[in-house]
């Protein structure tokens, strides 16, 4: 069964919660029911996010102690939304985002050390020091950035599908972008590409209620139903809660195999939130303490996922103790091995410029 | 009285055409709009309808006969009651509308320009040639790699059913099917980013821009995107693609299709930009564009496409990017050009050399990265050089040469550097004001004779 109810876009839409017009930030969470996961993928899933979270509550220590220049995007309360999607992804599928990248590389299985070294500018870092937060890559992990300029990234996704149409290898392009990017043209024009040539592409429109101080319902006509912003190309999206992460997986293996399926693009809206700030010279005076408690309080994903575990008796509190523990010393880890690295050799300034 | 049919401009770079079919024959009542005869430029098959009604009179040229001027007369067309006059058939266009003089003096040029060869010393001995326009030449280039190798594919606007804006693909969706040949929609920003996307994941495109013009809706994705990931990977993301198309001034199609955009992406590392004139280079540097796995900026010329030039009939003829070709040697100035201004170049040669001047002229080529070596050793020999560019002048690429030879040769210089660029104004439409805006013959003639103290 379905975690979050499909919204084709030749139907009209159900009006999934947005009868009580309240457009309030919130995520899209309540009337879903989520396919359960066994134990072990409770466990995969709530060390896979407690990572992530611990890794980015580190930059942003690291960030204020003076190791981290520049922009420093925090992924702290969206874990679910790239978790639940590389669970239910295919080694293959390839991965591109935004500058808030850090989420998307450690759910790549790319190593936290390398990331972490990126982000303090060492030549042991993912770019040997030249990238920064915001621009890494693998193609190892087929992780493919890591883009800087707001929705470029969806247009450049689109051509992972096309040639993955091209050399018809079966991949999926899983194309993330926020829902402040929503509004750029190239979105459309890569819509309508798209859908016109069938090419396999998720679009997570990771939607954290606000693109840098602006929340969506300034920015966005029709702001409660995003999903539907491909509906006149015949995209089929749907709305999913991005606060747990079943419901995430559960929507990404549907749009997968849509994609697997020869059917094209696929938009799926996570509706999630970002704790910290923009960046991390974001005072956020945009939106309330309490809004921000509310979700902490009873939408965090890790949370989510730790009470299911307890209350399943599929571990308890000294287990969950020591993942936390096992976790943290790999953060710290990472954090040692980026401090530590050497800088990159003055003479890397005048390489990788051409092949 | 009977009305002439003149040949009709098709195209705003017309000046001749083949005409090719008469649909309509001697004594035909036609009215307008009927179909009466089809030419072929160089670029299509094209229809011409009548405009007036009448009776089809003499028809004074055959079809079949070729290089037709623009605005010679082709029929006649009968009023009522008209007779098919009995004078001889014209056998000359009349003289073209005479365009409004500009208000400069140009110098008369009376010496035959010089002639663009390649290069023997790039040639194995007994090399024949061939025969070919620029737009065969890049048709030629493009076929030969995507036979070659199996990732590299053509992506654009009109690239495939209409087999090219400027046919420069024509045949190609045939040759190798609806996969590889991609006609895109209207879509610059989406398409580039799409392009860019695919080379990042390791195939091979060819983007072609109907005219760089159109690029600039795409531009972020050419730099951000495609020039930029190299270096912020650390080297392990490279993006092959070839970014193609007209560039610079046409024919009178005004200041928003006319841009020379050499300058601009000549600034950005993590990009190639070349410009070729001749046919056997724009075959050449293709080639070479398309197997190099960086970001390569190929820019055309729109009125060079139908120009023929002598092509090496070898199975692979590559010309490297980032070598200047040094067209003539001389030993009094170096005139360096690229891409259509090696037309005032090789004309002010032919006048120059004949006066006596031993100009040393450079077919520059590639713009990024940029062939210092050949020009310098050229200024150290000559003292004196030129430069000639169709782009505006502040912060143009021959600005970037003066600027270079100042720093890196002023002692051998015996005259400061001069360049002749295009004026600093938007592109203008009116005839007279589009010439007066884009560099000339007589303006390199006159800069050369300026740096020479003659």
């Amino acid at each position: 069964m379905a975690a979050t109810k499909r919204k084709p876009a030749s139907r009209g839409n159900s009006k999934k919660q947005s009868s009580k017009k309240d457009s309030s930030p919130r995520p899209a969470s309540g009337s879903n029911t989520a396919i359960e996961f066994t134990s072990e993928e409770e466990i995969d899933a709530y060390k896979r996010m407690l990572l992530i979270r611990r890794f980015e509550e580190k930059a942003g220590q690291l960030y204020g102690m003076g190791f981290i220049g520049g922009f420093c995007h925090l992924y702290i309360g969206q874990e679910a939304v790239v978790t639940g999607m590389q669970m239910a992804a295919n080694e293959g599928d390839q991965v591109i985002t935004s500058y808030r990248d850090h989420g998307h590389m450690l759910a790549c299985d790319m190593d936290p050390k390398g990331v972490m070294a990126e982000l303090t500018g060492r030549a042991t870092g993912y770019s040997r020091g030249k990238g920064g937060s915001m621009h890494m890559f693998s193609r190892e992990k087929n992780f493919y950035g890591g883009h800087g300029i707001v929705g470029a990234q969806v247009s450049l996704g689109t051509g992972l599908a096309f040639a993955n149409k091209y050399r018809d290898d079966g991949s999926v392009s899983m194309t993330y972008f926020g829902e402040g990017a929503l509004n750029q043209g190239q979105v459309y024009e890569s819509f309508n590409m798209a859908a016109l040539w069938k090419l396999p592409v998720i679009y997570v429109l990771e939607n954290n209620q606000y693109a840098m101080g602006t929340s969506v319902t300034r920015a966005a006509a029709k702001s409660e139903e995003l999903y539907n912003r491909g509906s006149v190309y015949g995209i089929p999206g749907e709305q999913v809660d991005g606060m747990d992460v079943r419901a995430v997986r559960a929507a990404g293996a549907r749009a997968l195999a849509h994609c697997r399926d020869g059917e094209g693009p696929y938009i799926l809206e996570m509706r999630t939130y970002r704790y910290r700030g923009h960046s991390m010279s974001d005072p956020a005076k945009y939106r309330s303490r309490d809004e921000v408690k509310d979700m902490r309080e009873h939408h965090d994903p890790i949370e989510q996922c730790r009470v299911r575990i307890v209350d399943a008796g599929v571990a308890d509190e000294a287990v969950l103790k020591d993942f936390d523990k096992e976790i943290r010393a790999t953060v710290n880890e990472a954090a040692e091995f980026a401090q530590t690295g050497p800088e990159p050799d003055p003479a890397e300034l005048w390489t990788d410029i051409l092949v | 009285m009977a009305v002439q049919i003149l040949m009709p401009a098709l195209s705003p770079t017309m000046e001749e055409g083949t005409l090719a079919k008469w649909l309509v024959k001697e004594g035909d009542s036609v009215t307008s709009g009927d179909i009466i005869a089809e030419i072929e430029t160089d670029k299509a098959t094209m229809e011409v309808e009548a405009v007036d009604e009448g009776v089809v009179g003499r028809i004074l040229v055959a079809e079949g006969t070729e290089n037709v001027p623009v605005n010679a007369p082709i029929a006649e067309l009968l009023g009522d009651g008209e007779e098919a006059s009995e004078a001889p058939a014209p056998v000359t266009a009349p003289d073209p509308a005479p365009a409004p003089a500009g208000e400069t003096v140009e110098a008369p040029v009376t010496a035959p320009a010089y002639v663009s060869v390649p290069l023997e010393a790039d040639l194995p001995e007994g090399t024949a040639m061939v025969e070919m326009t620029v737009r065969d030449a890049l048709n030629a280039a493009m076929r030969e790699e995507m036979r070659a190798d199996a990732d590299v594919f053509l992506i654009g606007e009109e690239v495939a059913e209409y087999q090219g804006a400027y046919k420069i693909s024509q045949g190609m969706l045939e040759e190798f099917g609806p996969e590889r040949v991609i006609d895109t929609p209207i879509t610059e920003h989406g398409f580039t980013g799409l392009a860019t996307g695919a080379a990042l994941s390791g195939l091979k495109p060819i983007v072609e821009f109907m005219t760089f013009n159109f690029a600039m809706q795409a531009i972020d994705h050419i730099i951000n995107s495609a020039a930029k990931t190299l270096y912020m990977s650390g080297g392990q993301l490279g993006c092959s693609i070839v970014f193609r198309g007209a560039n610079g001034a046409a024919a009178r199609v005004g200041a928003q299709h006319s841009q020379d955009y050499a300058p601009w992406y000549a600034n950005v590392p993590g990009l190639k930009v070349v410009s070729p004139y001749s046919a056997a280079d724009a075959k050449g540097l293709l080639k070479s564009a398309i197997r190099d796995p960086n970001p390569v900026i190929f820019l055309e010329n729109e009125i060079l496409y139908g120009q023929t030039f002598e092509v090496p009939d070898i199975e692979d003829w590559i010309v490297p990017i980032g070598k200047a070709k040094i067209e003539r040697p001389g030993a009094d100035v170096t005139l360096v050009a690229w891409s259509h201004a090696m037309t005032y170049a090789l004309e002010a040669t032919g006048q120059l050399t004949a006066d006596g001047v031993d100009v040393e002229l450079i077919d520059l080529r590639t713009i990024r990265p940029m062939d210092m070596e050949t020009i310098l050793t050229s200024v150290r020999k000559t003292g004196r050089i030129v430069i000639v560019e169709e782009g505006w002048p502040q912060c143009g690429v021959s600005a970037e040469i003066a600027a270079r030879v100042t720093q890196q040769a002023f002692d051998y210089l015996d005259a400061p550097p001069a360049t002749v660029a295009g004026k600093d104004v938007p592109m203008p439409y009116a005839a007279n004001l589009e010439k007066l805006a884009l560099p000339n013959t007589a303006e390199v003639i006159e800069a050369v004779k300026s740096v020479s103290y003659r």
